[in-house]
Order: C-alpha cells, then structure tokens, then sequence
C-alpha cells in the first residue's frame, strides 16, 4: 500500500444567482455608469432550468464527461441536455430561491433583511433541500417589513436584494466608515461561505461521514474576509465548518489566486500524510465579482449571460485506503522564485518537472488537467479558450523535447487534454473540476494517471510582477485490483 | 526601431507575459518604460 | 483590454507623445490581439473603458511578428520565445498588425 494520501470524496456545486449578476464587480461598475444596461442583463438571463440544462454544468456536476461535451455542437448553450437534472453525480445545483435560504441562514450578524413574505417562501423551499439542517431553519426568523427593508436602501447604503427582478430585502453594511465592512463586500464574503458551505455538506453525504468526523478545514476560495484593521484576516474555512456543525474541526485559508486549490490540496495531502490531521477537508465557495465578468461580450453575440453560476468545490482527504486516487507528494510541480515569468520555463517547472520525478514523460501521462474555464464564456469578449491554449504549450514543450513530432500536435491536445467547462469562478476552474471525473475513470480502471496544473497571476494584487502556479500527479491507487479494468 | 521610443510591454498570462516581453526588448536595445501582464479570467 | 490599462496606456502617451510610444503585445489568442490592437489604435471597440471613442494611433507590435526577430538576440529567442513559434501564428499576426499600423500612421 502507498504511503500517500488519497482523495477519498469529492463534492461540486452550482448555485443558479441570476438577480445577483448585478453584483458581479463588472456589472456593479458598468451599471453605475450605464442605468440602462440593467434592462439588457435582464433580457439576457437564463431560468434555471436553461442553467440546469447547459452542457457544460451537467459535465460540470458529473452527469456527462468532458468526452461528451467535446462530441455535442457548440454554441453548447443552443444545444441543452434533455431531461437534464439537477443532481449530479458529483454535485448539486442550487436554485436562487433555495439559495437565499441558505444565505440568511450563513448570516449570524442580521445582514441579510428578507421580506415576511418571501421569508416563508425560502422557508418552504428550504424544508425540502437535502443539503439544509434544522438549524438553518431556525436563523431564517420571521423577516423584516418591506418599509424597513426600503428605509435600510435608502438611508444606510444597504443593497437591495431581488429574486425574478422582484425586490424581497436588503443586504446592510455593518460599520459606516470601513471599507472592508461594506454591504458590497460583505454580500461578496457570504455568498462564499454560504455555498462553500453546501458544497461541503454535500462531500459529507458522499463520503458518508457525519460532520463530527473531519478534523481539519483549509478554504482555497478568493475573498477578503476582515475588518479596516485587518482585511484578508480570512478563516473563512473555519466559518464554513461552524455552517456545517463540525463540531470536532477546526481550519485555515490558503490563497494562492486561481491556482488556489492546487495549493490547498497539497498542503492538506501534506498534513494528512505527516500524520497531523486524517479527515481533512478543502474547499472552495462561489465567488460573486466573477459574475457577469464577461457581459459585454455575451450581449454583444446576443447570447444568455453564462457567467450567472456561483461554483463550489470539497474534496475530502485521508491516509490511503487501498482504493481513492492517490495524491502523488513526490511529484509536486512548483513555480520557483527564480524561474522567471518566461512561459516555458512556467511549463517546464508545473508539467515536465512534475512528471519527471515520477519517472514519466509528458507524452506518457494519461491525461492532463488544466484550468477549465468554459471558452464559450470566454471566447466572445476575445479572452481566448484557455485550456486549449495551455493545452498547445503543453504539446509544443512535448515537441520541443523530441517526444512527439510536430503533426502530432492536435492528437496529443485530444488524447490527453479536454474542453473547458468550469464557470469562469476564478479559483473554481483551477484544473480540480477534473478530478471527479479522474476518480470515477480511475475506479472503472480505465485511467491511471492525470496531471493537474494551475497558474496564478500574482500580478492583479500589485505586490509582484511574478507568474505562479503548482501542479501534482493523481494516480490510480495501487491497491485496486485491475480485474476490473476495462 | 527602438530609437527615441518609449516602450510598453503588455503581455498575457497564458501567452507571452509581461517580465518576458520586458527581458527580450531591453535586450533588443528597447527602453521599456511600462510592463503589464493581462490576465483574462 | 481591462480599463486599468487602457488608463495607464492613454497616460502614457500623453506624457511621451503618442508618435514615441510602441507597444508589444504578447496574448496567445489572435482575435484577442486584434481587440486590444484596435482599442490602441482606433479605440475601445467594447465602448467600456476609458479608450472608448479615443483615438490613440499608436504604433503596436506583437513580440511573436517574424520581422522582429532579426531585432532580439538569437539564443535569448529561442529560449523565451521558440515555444510560441510552434502555437502562435505570427506571420498571420503581422499580417493583421502592419494593417492597423498603416492606419495609425495615416
């Protein structure tokens, strides 16, 4: 038996935010200048069962794999799945009005206003979820009256909160001179939470552990949770675990930008095998300033508005158990100091270095994962498709070392690399929307190997002018028997 | 070319960034007076 | 182009005079190279950022146009640059580029 950590559990999330694509930080600035672009995204907004029946999200919640998306004709959103479902293989999908259930009970400081009315809506709905506790019923109150909620807008620069272009409440800043404290940032740091938290009471179902059973949490999502004194003070992993009456567990954040998740699953790998923690959690919740990123480009095509999804992602780590995909230590790629921001030198270090040290060669790996942001939401504003350009740097490098020839090129994008189809989510997308899919090919004995890499761009903080990124090597566990490869 | 030029480089991260555009025109004899790398996502 | 550095590029050819500044690109995705060409020289063609309905006419070079490369040290190509030569098509870049530039110049 390996003596490496595996990944035992994993859970995905889409949360369908349509009324709070307004928010998203492109939408909020443009908005401010433009009144009547609010008309437009309005027009331009899908229902849930459009959400629910894109390609992409069902491949995204593990219904279809990449494999099948790359089959179905784009535009993917003119194409949608029939009899498409809501709940995946891998993970759910939250509908808005369910969602603000689950945000006001994430709200343990009254910042969340919503009307009596709506109030017993969410209430209802939120019976019936899987993913809801008692609990969470019980901070949903009675709701504020709707003068209230008006006056709160108004007077107290409190956000006003819309569910199918209605008003139902308020979203209240919580300090009149602190930045870090505003309604806009504070709506931005429960979103995060609030669907962090679902996604990981949804590993916890899937894995079949009660909430007393992790004893660590590391959150790799991308937000600043802190006051004027301390902004990006963070453990939001730690808020996550209280939402999920993890009694016996505490956390940490890791940030690392999009390339987050690599570093957290790493590092969580690392404290599992060093003996420290045996039931670690790593998360990432949805993250609103992405919604709407790409808006001007979808108008523009006259297309729905794709960027309306928060993501969500909890993968649950242990000490080997024979079976779950091992999480390779010996061959972490990284982007040191040192190397320069020269592209194949970032290539070599997260790609060729990784899979050298375990005695393989780029061409020899089954499959590669890198970030799968949707081109389709990217494309339209001339953002380029990003795992196919990575994908051609990676195959080029593979030339360049005399692996492959330079006809093979495309076969080798094909047979190793996938189409995007992760929400542009930031940290989301980060190579790890794969790892579900590993895992089942891996189980079925018909994948042995995948690589997953993901960049960072240090640059958007102003504090380096450096690239980033990490990679690791997922390996089929060697204690399956392979009687049952296909 | 580069005589009497000012010179940005604005780079893309999954493409040629920034620092690299900067290493190559310095070399070249260019005076690189901005660098900027876009990150799309 | 983000609205960030369409800002500190306008502010850039004010100080130094828009006929002395070149800008290099370096983006992977040649529509993408196109839109920020366009936004330097004829402006925003989203109609979003500062560079909208501004005519800057800049002169803007890709670092992957084959022209340049007799400009940059042979060694220092091939170890920055020689990946690209297999995944960007620069010659078609170019192309699309000395259009634009014309333009500025006219």
């Amino acid at each position: 038996m390996s003596t490496n950590p595996v990944v035992k559990a994993f859970a995905y999330l889409l949360v369908h935010t349509p009324d709070f694509v307004r928010y998203g930080s492109k939408p909020h600035r443009e908005t401010g200048i433009d009144p009547d672009l609010h008309r437009q995204i309005a027009s331009h907004l899908r229902s849930f069962e459009e959400a629910v029946a894109y390609p992409p999200n069902q491949v995204f919640l593990g219904n279809l794999h990449p494999e099948d998306l790359a089959a179905i004709p784009e535009p993917w959103w003119k194409h949608p799945v029939k009899q498409a479902k809501a709940n995946g293989a891998y993970g759910d999908f939250v509908d808005q009005e369910a969602f603000y259930g689950f945000l006001k009970a994430a709200d343990l400081f009254d910042l969340v206003y919503l009307t009596p009315k709506f109030t017993q809506i969410v209430s209802n709905r939120l019976k019936q979820h899987h993913l809801s506790i008692p609990q969470d019923l019980e901070k949903l109150g009675t709701g504020k009256e709707l003068d209230k909620i008006e006056h709160a807008i108004e007077e107290q620069a409190s956000l006003p909160l819309y569910h199918m272009g209605e008003l139902v409440g308020s979203f209240q800043r919580h300090h009149e001179e602190d930045a870090s404290l505003q309604a806009h940032v504070l709506m931005e740091n429960l979103m995060t939470k609030a669907s962090g938290a679902i996604a990981v009471r949804s590993l916890l179902r899937r894995a079949g552990y009660t909430p007393d059973d992790a004893d660590y949490l590391i959150s790799c999502s991308e937000e600043a949770v802190g006051d004027r004194y301390n902004r990006g003070g963070g453990n939001m992993a730690k808020a996550v675990g209280e939402m999920c009456q993890m009694r016996f567990a505490t956390g940490s954040d890791t940030k690392a930008f999009c390339a987050g998740p690599i570093y957290a699953l790493v590092h969580g790998a690392s404290l599992v095998k060093a003996g420290v923690f045996e039931n670690l959690v790593v998360l990432g919740g949805g993250c609103l300033s992405k919604l709407g990123m790409k808006l001007s480009g979808h108008l523009k095509h006259d297309m729905p508005i794709l960027e309306d999804v928060l993501g969500g992602i909890a993968f649950l780590i242990t000490p080997d158990d024979g079976q779950s995909p091992v999480i390779r230590l010996d061959s972490v790629g990284k982007h040191n100091i040192g190397d320069g921001s020269n592209q194949q030198d970032i290539m070599k270090s997260l790609v060729v270095n990784p899979l050298e040290r375990v005695g393989l060669a780029l061409s020899k790996v089954d499959k590669i994962s890198t970030e799968l942001h949707n081109p389709e939401i990217t494309v339209p504003q001339g953002s380029g498709n990003v795992p196919l350009n990575n994908y051609k740097l990676m195959a080029a490098l593979a030339v360049m070392r005399g692996e492959i020839s330079r006809d093979d090129i495309s076969r080798f994008i094909e047979e190793r690399g996938m189409p995007g189809f992760s929400p542009t989510q930031g940290h989301i997308p980060a190579a790890v929307p794969y790892l579900g899919h590993a895992a089942e090919a891996m189980e079925q004995g018909k994948l042995n190997t995948a690589l997953f890499v993901a960049k960072g761009s240090l640059f958007l903080g102003r504090m380096s002018q450096l690239s980033d990124g990490m990679s690791f090597l997922l390996e089929r566990n060697p204690g399956l028997s392979y009687e049952k490869k296909a | 070319m580069f005589e009497g030029k000012y010179v940005v480089a604005l780079g893309e991260r999954d493409g040629v960034p920034g620092p690299a555009i900067e290493e190559i025109l310095t070399a070249a004899g260019a005076n690189v007076i901005s660098t900027v790398t876009e990150c799309f996502v | 182009m983000d609205a960030e550095n369409q800002t500190t590029i306008m502010r850039i050819a004010d100080e130094y005079g828009a006929e002395n500044v070149l800008v290099f690109l370096g983006a992977g995705d040649v529509e993408g190279v196109e839109i920020s060409a366009e936004t330097l020289v004829v402006g925003d063609p989203s109609f979003a950022g500062p560079l909208a309905g501004v005519q800057l006419g800049l002169q803007v070079y890709h670092i992957l146009e084959p022209s340049l490369k007799q400009y940059i040290p042979g060694d220092l190509y091939e170890e920055k640059l020689g990946i690209f030569e297999l995944v960007i098509d620069g010659q078609q870049i170019e192309q699309s580029l000395s259009k634009l530039r014309e333009q500025a110049n006219n």
